[in-house]
């Protein structure tokens, strides 16, 4: 009979995995649960939850940082951050509406164990260049930590990177500490309409500026199509963030308006509000249709983009951020998007998570981008380092990890 | 550090002669007065003579050296330019020092992708020197990025002045080559974002030659920024310097590069390089500003005004690039200018909260009366590092011990405020036996777990980081209890 602990306190937390160790009952890890159509279905004989695990505990907005309990609900971090006008500049995605949940929902600690990043990744680094220190409990059964609370710190291996996108297959995060930063006090997208070639070619060329672009997407006329805020639907759209303080923001959209317009490029731009809204609907995945049933994930070097939309543009919708680095794939079933030709298009320089699929399909296939055999190997041994029994997550992103 | 192996010593023949059907010609070093050249690095309290050198050219080479070592149990140090300021590159009796400094070519380098990749012994600045005219720039910048490689830098996770805006070496590398001891040779990243699986690329970055060595990395370049400014602010004491540091992070203005001096570090670089620091003051700040110039105008403004607010007694805005490079110089050349004014000196590399400046700097005062030995400080401010220079004289008997001493009782104040140990320079043997002022017997044994899974052997730079060495063998064990279900009436659904 499948149990879900919810423990409230670290030490619960060791004493569950503990207990799961001594059974050989191995464990699924959720907080609220909302990434679980994603990544390989675990096979785990009980639940452990995390939510009650939670409550930020050191806000410090002077020196940048905050700490909570793996299961404080994101919206409750981000309330409180925006009240100080602050926020978390790696920008969480919130994929809770294209993977079949609500949005809103998600953790802390599932942000930081998937190592969500948004658009402004960009520019600002993931969730995993933002995360200062970790406790957890291993699948030894101990609590243990790492990192700190200041900024630099070098004291020791980095295992905060380990526990970033790690799915809880190391350790149960209990506890997080991470960077957060001034929000802008303003901002501006400039938005681009012309040949995709082109428009892919001038996210590129935003980026290499010094007018400290934050994101950078191309969506192709459906994408944009889907957008609510005005100006942005009727053919395929290049978007260029600037943020900052006012004047500072104006002078870097306008340059970048002079270096990118012309060629047969056309610029309007939208502020404030408007472009928050605009990246929110990037970030969050709500231009691809939600219906969709598969969804693929490719990190490719931002140049190969064009050769992605080429190879891929008939598959299903796409969407590409991260000056194109970043491509969403959203296809009517694995028929017409299919692991070969996906990965395939890919190759080496790059990698293709497969997002979404119905359950059965993600027991069947490798829905992490597979890896090299020593590469492999190696994972195995990080994986078993940390829990050798298997009890955490088993299986989550690869067969024994 | 780790007793030498006996057996190893005696076949120390058989080794140098393996080595060079690996390495032929100049590349396997024996000679002691050539070995001499590598006996220390940056932290030259310490010394010792290694086993022999090698210095391997390719990636294969280094599988073989590898392997080698591994088959015939030598202990392996890898060394870059050897400017590490906490020992990590110190050789082992009984060990082989790996040299990089043959892997010094650049080679792509990708501006549409925002990418270059170069060999490890490749200079930090040199990566800057390569892009520059095309107006990019690789951004972490440790004081000694003349000289020291990017290979270093990986190991050590280096820092510098305009980490506080644009992040440490981790957050600036995109793709590695590694060769693992048993010479299995791995790629992680690249010119894509977020490899797949563990984040291999983050944990080799920072760990010390102790996972792995490293034969290829991508780094992330970004355009020069239009403007560039900087402001020297003087006050009469610590503690305003200390607060307007706190206010202006406070604010939301993050500078490309902030950072503070005591009287003794301001007195010692003015000597040393002329930057046109004032003398009179007790705390000097280095505000540098970058971006659009109607950006940099407006936060020159706003943290001129806060300099003002809390005090300051002299405020001096560069006039052109060559007055902005002229204030750096002073701090860029501070431990070098400390090497003037005293015959030895220990740097230390502490970080704490920000808003614990003063009070750290007023305690280290009282532990500079304790201990009898002067102390100037530099520290990068804007991220809380501070790197107290503690000055003595190695000849005097009993200093050298002192001003350990000192040094460790500063790095455990800043443990006990909410600090650590090391912000930049790295544990290596300078900090080893304070690990468990911060960590835990857990704590440790789970690195050293994390290094079982890429060294079981455990060649790679033993007896550095970390206090107790355990073999992979005993770390892997595990107590299993059986026992009853924990806490059955706390909530199940």
């Amino acid at each position: 009979m499948p149990v879900t602990f919810a423990p409230g306190s670290i030490d619960e937390l060791e004493k569950t995995v503990a207990w799961a160790i001594g059974e050989g009952a191995p464990l699924e890890i959720v907080g609220a649960g909302t990434k679980r159509g994603f990544g390989r279905p675990v096979e785990a004989a009980h639940v452990l939850d995390t939510t009650r695990l939670a409550g930020i505990g050191l806000y410090e907005p002077d020196e940048l940082v905050m700490s909570a309990g793996a299961g404080t609900p994101l919206a409750v971090i981000e309330a409180e951050l925006a009240e100080r006008g602050q926020e978390l500049a790696f920008d969480p995605a919130d994929y809770g509406l294209i993977l079949g949940d609500e949005a809103g929902r998600q953790t802390i600690g599932g942000v930081f164990a998937a190592n969500l990043a948004g658009s402004k990744r960009l520019k600002n680094g993931a969730a995993r260049d933002h995360l200062l220190g970790v406790q957890a409990v291993t699948g030894y059964g101990r609590i243990v930590k790492s990192g700190g609370r200041v900024m630099k710190n070098v004291t020791g291996y980095d295992l905060c990177k380990l526990m970033a996108g790690s799915y809880g297959t190391l350790a149960v995060l209990s506890h997080l500490t991470f960077k957060v930063l001034p929000r802008a006090e303003s901002e501006a997208t400039l938005l681009l309409a012309g040949d995709a070639a082109k428009l892919l070619h001038a996210l590129r060329r935003s980026v290499g500026t010094a007018y400290d672009v934050s994101a950078a997407a191309y969506l192709p006329e459906a994408a944009a199509g889907r957008s609510t805020v005005q100006g942005v639907a009727g053919a395929a759209r290049a978007a260029v963030r600037v943020e900052g303080a006012g004047p500072s923001v104006a002078y870097r959209r306008d340059r970048l308006k002079d270096l990118l317009v012309g060629d047969g490029l056309d610029a309007a731009a939208v502020a404030d509000e408007d472009s928050r809204a605009l990246w929110r609907e990037i970030r969050d995945l709500r231009l691809l249709d939600s219906a969709a049933p598969v969804l693929w994930r490719l990190s490719v070097p931002p140049t190969r983009a064009g050769e992605m939309l080429e190879a891929l543009g008939d598959a299903g919708e796409t969407l590409f951020d991260w000056a194109g680095g970043l491509v969403w794939l959203a296809a009517s079933g694995l028929e017409a998007a299919p692991p070969e030709r996906v990965r395939g298009a890919v190759r080496e320089d790059g990698h293709a998570t497969l997002v979404k699929a119905p359950i059965e399909i993600r027991r069947t296939i490798e829905v992490m981008p597979p890896l090299s055999p020593g590469l492999l190997a190696l994972n195995r041994r990080v994986k078993a380092g940390f829990d050798p029994k298997g009890v955490l997550n088993p299986g989550r992103l690869y067969g024994g990890v | 550090m780790p007793k030498p192996d006996a057996e190893v010593l005696r076949r120390r023949a058989d080794l140098i002669d393996a080595l060079r059907a690996i390495v032929p010609g100049e590349g396997v070093i024996v000679e002691n007065a050539e070995l001499r050249a590598y006996e220390t690095d940056g932290l030259s309290v310490y010394r010792q003579v290694p086993l022999a050198v090698v210095l391997p050219e390719t990636t294969a080479e280094v599988a073989e050296i590898l392997k080698l070592c591994r088959r015939m149990g030598v202990k392996v140090v890898a060394r870059g330019a050897g400017t590490g300021l906490s020992g990590g590159a110190l050789p082992l009796e009984d060990g082989v020092v790996l040299g990089l400094s043959k892997f010094n070519r650049i080679l792509d380098i990708d501006y549409e992708n925002r990418a270059a990749t170069v060999q490890p012994g490749v200079t930090n600045l040199g990566i800057t020197r390569a892009v520059e005219h095309q107006g990019f720039y690789y951004a972490p910048d440790p004081s000694s990025q003349i000289a020291c490689s990017i290979g270093g830098n990986i190991a050590e996770n280096s820092g510098g002045v305009h980490c506080l805006k644009y992040g440490l070496t981790t957050n600036n590398v995109l793709g590695l080559e590694i060769v693992l001891p048993d010479g299995e040779i791995l790629r992680l990243g690249g010119k894509h974002l977020d490899a797949a699986g563990y984040d291999l690329l983050g944990v080799m970055t920072g760990s010390e030659g102790l996972l792995g060595i490293v034969t290829e990395v991508t780094v992330r370049i970004l355009q020069k920024p239009e403007t560039a400014r900087a402001l020297l602010a003087g006050f009469s004491t610590v503690e305003q310097g200390g607060a307007t540091v706190a206010a202006i992070i406070a604010a939301g203005v993050i500078p490309g590069g902030l950072e503070m001096m005591d009287r003794p570090a301001i007195n010692a670089a003015e000597d040393f390089c002329h930057a046109g620091y004032p003398r009179d003051v007790e705390a000097l700040l280095i505000c540098e500003l970058d971006g659009p110039a109607a950006e940099v105008d407006h936060l020159m403004g706003v943290v001129t005004g806060m300099a003002r607010q809390h005090g300051a007694t002299f405020l001096k805005e560069s006039a052109n690039d060559e007055e902005r490079l002229k204030f750096w110089a002073g701090r860029k050349n501070a431990f070098p200018a400390a090497g003037r004014i005293s015959p030895d000196y220990i740097c230390m590399d502490g970080t704490i909260p920000r808003n614990q400046i003063a009070p750290v700097l007023r305690r280290m005062a009282e532990l500079s009366d304790k201990h009898g030995l002067k102390v100037a400080n530099v520290f990068h401010a804007g991220d809380g590092n501070l790197h107290p220079l503690i000055l003595f004289d190695g000849n005097e008997p009993g200093q050298q011990a002192r001003a350990e001493a000192f040094g460790a009782d500063i790095l455990k104040l800043c443990v006990e405020v909410g600090g650590v140990l090391t912000g930049e320079h790295g544990v290596g043997i300078e900090k080893r036996d304070l690990m468990p002022e911060m960590f835990n017997e857990d704590d440790l044994k789970q690195q050293q777990r994390l290094k079982c899974a890429f060294d079981p052997t455990q060649i790679l730079n033993p007896g550095k980081v970390f206090p107790t060495l355990h073999r992979c063998a005993e770390l892997g064990r595990m107590h299993v209890h059986k026992g009853r279900i924990p806490f059955p009436e706390l909530e199940r659904f």
